[in-house]
């Protein structure tokens, strides 16, 4: 396995790299061996921590509040997405009039941190009279936020596209509106595929904000477990069950943007592309998150 | 404007947390990463298993789940006492640690092997196939988005807010509940947007004008 760091382990390197593995597994032992020895001094083991998840009503609940982070999960996603659109289109237009505005709104949105605008929506707007429910706080904190990072990645594909197509749309007689959404859009959206379902794994994980403006996520559940004297407060065993819902809702987002990716890649219609020797599921992720830091956010 | 000058301490207190925790938690984060990128492209099988782990699991979990555990979790762990901010701080650094790592990685990756071939080939050392050929154009293209990642972490502490740490949004909560101090809590509010939007402005500024100094032309 040649990389550019390292070289074909001699005999030596084979012998270091031995201590090396040893070395990696003892601290990773004593580490998880050391947080284990505390939770079972505390007792979190035990069962009566947890009881709770023995519970179909518990169970319920679970299900019940994965739906709110779901829906305003998925409500986000497509009113971000549709914002991403509206502003790349508007960044790109020849009008000043229109993208210097444009310009300005996503710059802006994307400097306000996610919490800071959910809370402007909750907390701020009933100063001006207008009352928001924490539901359509979240959505629409999320909303411009994602929706002016997917602006940027949507206008980071259209630049990327070869002056040529552009051209080749004009040349055929099409009008402006049609070279942007008969050409230059669809391969942008293709191209960007990856970082637009990365981002929409931001989406889901940034939800779980709206325990913080009371908005009732999987979250929010936690906490109110973890305030059930009779259960025993069981915080950490609350955490960790939903905390591995979270993460496998993040894999499954994360897997479908590695499988789109790969059937990108593997289209004729890309066939002009060099192909990456580097090219595994390691190397899709990483590209999409360099791709999408590039455009600045995640 | 009485939102500002009726409450500076309240301010100064609020700047200087949300400064604190991105200064500390960027350091740890920093550290930590590399340590965990360098462990992601090593030789070593079971450190990259780890790697893979660590920045998988972590960062599929939302930030607000990472200050659960480190600020409920640890208390639990009956080990001696620390404050909110300095467990907060942590968090935040364990968290940022996994995007530092995958920064790292891929900017290694950006530097093509035949560099290092060609390098090996006119018989430079490890050391000066690392420190003359690889590193420098691998640190290069890993500044700009760095500082992305820094930027980031720089919003990302607001969600200290939530766990009773004075970042700069629990300014809104403490002017709310006095009654006696001036600001509603959109005034505040609008103040931490734009306190954000300046400083995040700054960063970005910082960070186009590094990526064009440092283009490799390849």
């Amino acid at each position: 396995m040649t990389s550019v760091l390292y070289d074909v382990p001699g005999p030596r390197a084979r012998r270091r790299n031995g201590i090396l593995a040893t070395a990696t597994i003892v601290v990773v032992l004593a580490v998880v061996a050391f947080v284990g020895w505390r939770l079972a001094l505390t007792g979190q083991f035990t069962a009566a921590k947890w009881e709770v998840f023995s519970y179909t009503t518990v169970w319920m609940s679970i299900l019940e509040y994965a739906w709110g982070t779901l829906r305003a999960f998925l409500l986000a996603g497509v009113l971000s997405l549709a914002l991403g659109f509206v502003l790349a289109v508007g960044r790109l237009s020849d009008h000043s009039w229109i993208r210097i505005p444009a310009t300005v709104i996503t710059e802006g949105f994307r400097a306000v941190p996610v919490l800071v605008m959910m809370m402007i929506l909750y907390y701020g707007l009933p100063t001006l009279g207008i009352a928001m429910s924490p539901y359509w706080a979240v959505v629409l904190a999320l909303m411009v936020y994602n929706g002016s990072v997917l602006a940027e990645a949507l206008r980071a594909g259209v630049e990327a596209i070869p002056r040529g197509q552009k051209e080749a749309g004009y040349a055929i007689g099409l009008r402006k509106s049609g070279v942007m959404t008969l050409i230059l859009l669809p391969q942008a959206v293709r191209a960007m595929l990856p970082v637009i379902i990365a981002q929409l794994v931001v989406t889901l994980k940034d939800t779980a904000l709206g325990f913080i403006i009371t908005y009732h996520e999987l979250l929010y559940y936690v906490k109110l477990l973890a305030s059930q004297a009779e259960l025993g407060r069981p915080i950490l065993q609350a955490a960790f069950v939903i905390g591995g819902i979270y993460i496998v809702m993040c894999l499954l987002l994360s897997w479908l943007a590695n499988v789109v990716e790969k059937r990108s890649r593997r289209s004729p219609k890309r066939h002009d592309e060099e192909p990456d020797p580097a090219a595994d599921d390691e190397s899709t992720m990483t590209e999409a998150i360099a791709a999408q830091k590039s455009t600045g956010k995640f | 404007m009485d939102a500002i000058f009726g409450n500076l301490d309240l301010w100064r207190e609020g700047i200087t947390f949300t400064i604190a925790v991105f200064v500390f938690g960027g350091i740890i984060a920093l550290v930590l990463g590399t340590i965990v990128g360098a462990m992601r492209v090593s030789p070593v099988p079971i450190a990259r298993a780890v790697g893979w782990a660590y920045v998988n699991l972590v960062r599929n979990t939302p930030l607000t789940l990472v200050f659960f555990f480190f600020i409920f979790g640890y208390s639990a762990l009956a080990l001696p006492a620390l404050s909110n901010t300095v467990l907060g701080t942590l968090a935040i650094g364990v968290y940022t640690a996994t995007y530092v790592a995958e920064t790292l990685r891929a900017g290694i990756n950006t530097v093509p092997v035949g560099q290092a071939e060609a390098a090996r080939a006119i018989g430079l050392p490890f050391g000066q196939v690392m420190s003359v050929v690889v590193l420098p154009q691998a640190f290069r293209s890993v500044v700009p988005p760095m500082m992305s990642v820094l930027i980031a972490l720089l919003k990302n502490t607001t969600v200290a807010a939530g766990f009773s740490i004075s970042v700069l949004p629990a300014l809104q909560a403490s002017i709310s509940n006095s009654h006696t101090r001036p600001g509603s809590p959109m005034e505040v509010l609008l103040w931490v947007a734009a306190f954000f939007i300046a400083v995040v402005m700054l960063l970005t500024w910082l960070q186009r004008t590094l990526e064009n100094r440092w283009r490799i032309a390849r």
